[in-house]
């Protein structure tokens, strides 16, 4: 990875885009703390409570549903966890054990984890990796209303420029090894407000600028 | 169950063939092993001397569990602990039970202590390397979610630890109790004045072999229900979030 410096504001949604391998994943393990072999400094918000919701759903398989989101978020109120649940479509499977559940159903469970610590600063990992087409559209889409209803300070890494413009209120683009910030493009109206146009002239313009 | 029925019935047959050929003083038949069995839980040395024997095993299994899974664990996470501590575990590995027991017996005086340290000691070198193979394949991924989610350290032992070494510590459990079931009969035949070893010691100076055989069948019997009704029972607990298994 290469030199880069980038900060975001309180409720933001910031994604990093760029290609498989420029170190996207390292930059967001390097902020969550668990990469300590670098140069350079990292500033949380004030509490410093972080959700992540990693490439893998890395539930605890003996524990179920409610189990593994309460263990993450142990002073997390029974009605914010039902409204979460509610919101994700996991109400019936709380007290099912993760093996039982498809990918789709498990990631719902990471982020519901994620947003059931209440976080300071909430991290994904290309969250909606290896699901189908129609399904990353129906997460993305929950994703985002949880986003706009929690205003939490968050951090996307992803590849995929769909799921970037759909859900951030700014974009950061890095370059291929070592990564460096390319370019940086505000979305206008963010996330469901978004009209399809809208989205279609923001990618024609970010197409111009980075074939420079 | 109706196959492993017939296959006990089959055992008992051969036993009284063997026992018609053979004569009474070598291989006393059934009945009269079952009558000397009778006699001494009458008498109650039956029960006096399966309890000494079960309260030295239990001991040393605690013991010998307690520290070997934490000496594994320790030893699978830190390979500093594992480069310092695994030349003492292959000493321990290869040092035969009975110098072990002679070794007690000598420091420590023919005492209760010596009898249980020796066992745990026998033992605690194969729990240790079986937990540390659990301990080495411990999943990062989850250890890295647990970090980033803050968990207390007692949350992630009980809740993503231990559920991972769980079949570990069966295993090393399952092998630790018959290991320790018998070398605990050599240690009381060597050194102590109770218990089912000191009982067969007895009965082979006086070349009792119904005595000692009586003495076999009560001990396989206790193994058997401990089996059932501790061992399986905590096995399908620990397995019940794994799909198929009820």
């Amino acid at each position: 990875m290469g030199e880069l410096a980038f900060g975001l504001k309180r409720g933001e949604v910031v994604a990093l885009v760029g290609p498989s391998g420029c170190g996207k994943t390292t930059l967001l393990r390097i902020v969550s703390g668990l990469d300590r072999d670098f140069q350079g400094s990292v500033q949380l918000p004030a509490a410093g409570r972080l959700g992540m919701v990693f490439q893998e759903p890395r539930l605890l398989a003996w524990r179920t549903v409610e189990q593994n989101v309460r263990l993450a978020a142990s002073h997390a109120r029974d009605d914010e966890l039902a409204a979460l649940f509610e919101m994700l479509e996991l109400t019936a499977h709380r007290n099912h054990y993760p093996g039982e559940l498809s990918l789709g159903l498990a990631r719902r469970v990471a982020l519901a984890r994620a947003f059931a610590v209440d976080p300071d600063l909430l991290l994904l990992d290309e969250p909606f990796v290896s699901l189908d087409a129609a399904l990353a559209l129906r997460l993305r889409e929950e994703l985002a209303q949880l986003v706009d209803r929690y205003s939490i300070m968050t951090l996307l890494v992803t590849h995929n420029l769909d799921e970037a413009i759909g859900l951030a209120d700014r974009l950061l683009f890095l370059s291929a090894s070592p990564a460096r910030i390319l370019a940086e493009f505000p979305v206008a109206s963010p996330r469901a407000m978004l009209a399809p146009e809208q989205a279609a002239a923001l990618r024609a313009e970010i197409a111009r600028r980075l074939t420079l | 169950m109706g196959w492993r029925l017939i296959s006990l019935g089959l055992l008992i047959v051969a036993w009284s063939a063997g026992s018609h050929f053979a004569g009474d003083r070598l291989l006393p038949g059934p009945q009269a092993v079952s009558l000397a069995l009778l006699d001494e839980a009458r008498s109650g040395a039956l029960a006096f001397n399966l309890a000494a024997t079960l309260a030295r095993v239990a001991a040393a299994f605690v013991i010998a569990m307690a520290l070997g899974s934490a000496i594994g664990l320790t030893m699978g996470r830190s390979r500093l602990a594992n480069r310092l501590a695994d030349p003492w575990l292959i000493v321990l590995l290869n040092l035969p039970a009975l110098v072990i027991i002679v070794l007690a017996y000598i420091w420590a005086g023919l005492t209760e202590t010596a009898a249980v340290a020796a066992v745990a000691l026998n033992k605690l070198p194969i729990a240790t390397v079986t937990v540390r193979e659990g301990a080495r394949s411990l999943d990062t991924g989850l250890d890295e979610m647990a970090k980033v989610f803050q968990m207390r350290i007692w949350v992630r032992l009980r809740h993503i630890v231990l559920p991972q070494l769980a079949p570990y510590l069966a295993a090393a459990a399952r092998s630790g109790l018959s290991l320790v079931w018998k070398i605990v009969l050599i240690v009381e035949l060597l050194g102590r004045p109770n218990g089912v070893g000191f009982e067969i010691g007895v009965a082979f100076q006086l070349f009792d072999v119904t005595r000692i055989l009586a003495y076999a069948l009560a001990f396989i019997a206790v193994m058997l229900a401990l089996e059932t009704v501790l061992v399986q029972p905590l096995e399908r607990h620990i397995a019940r979030w794994r799909p198929g298994s009820a």
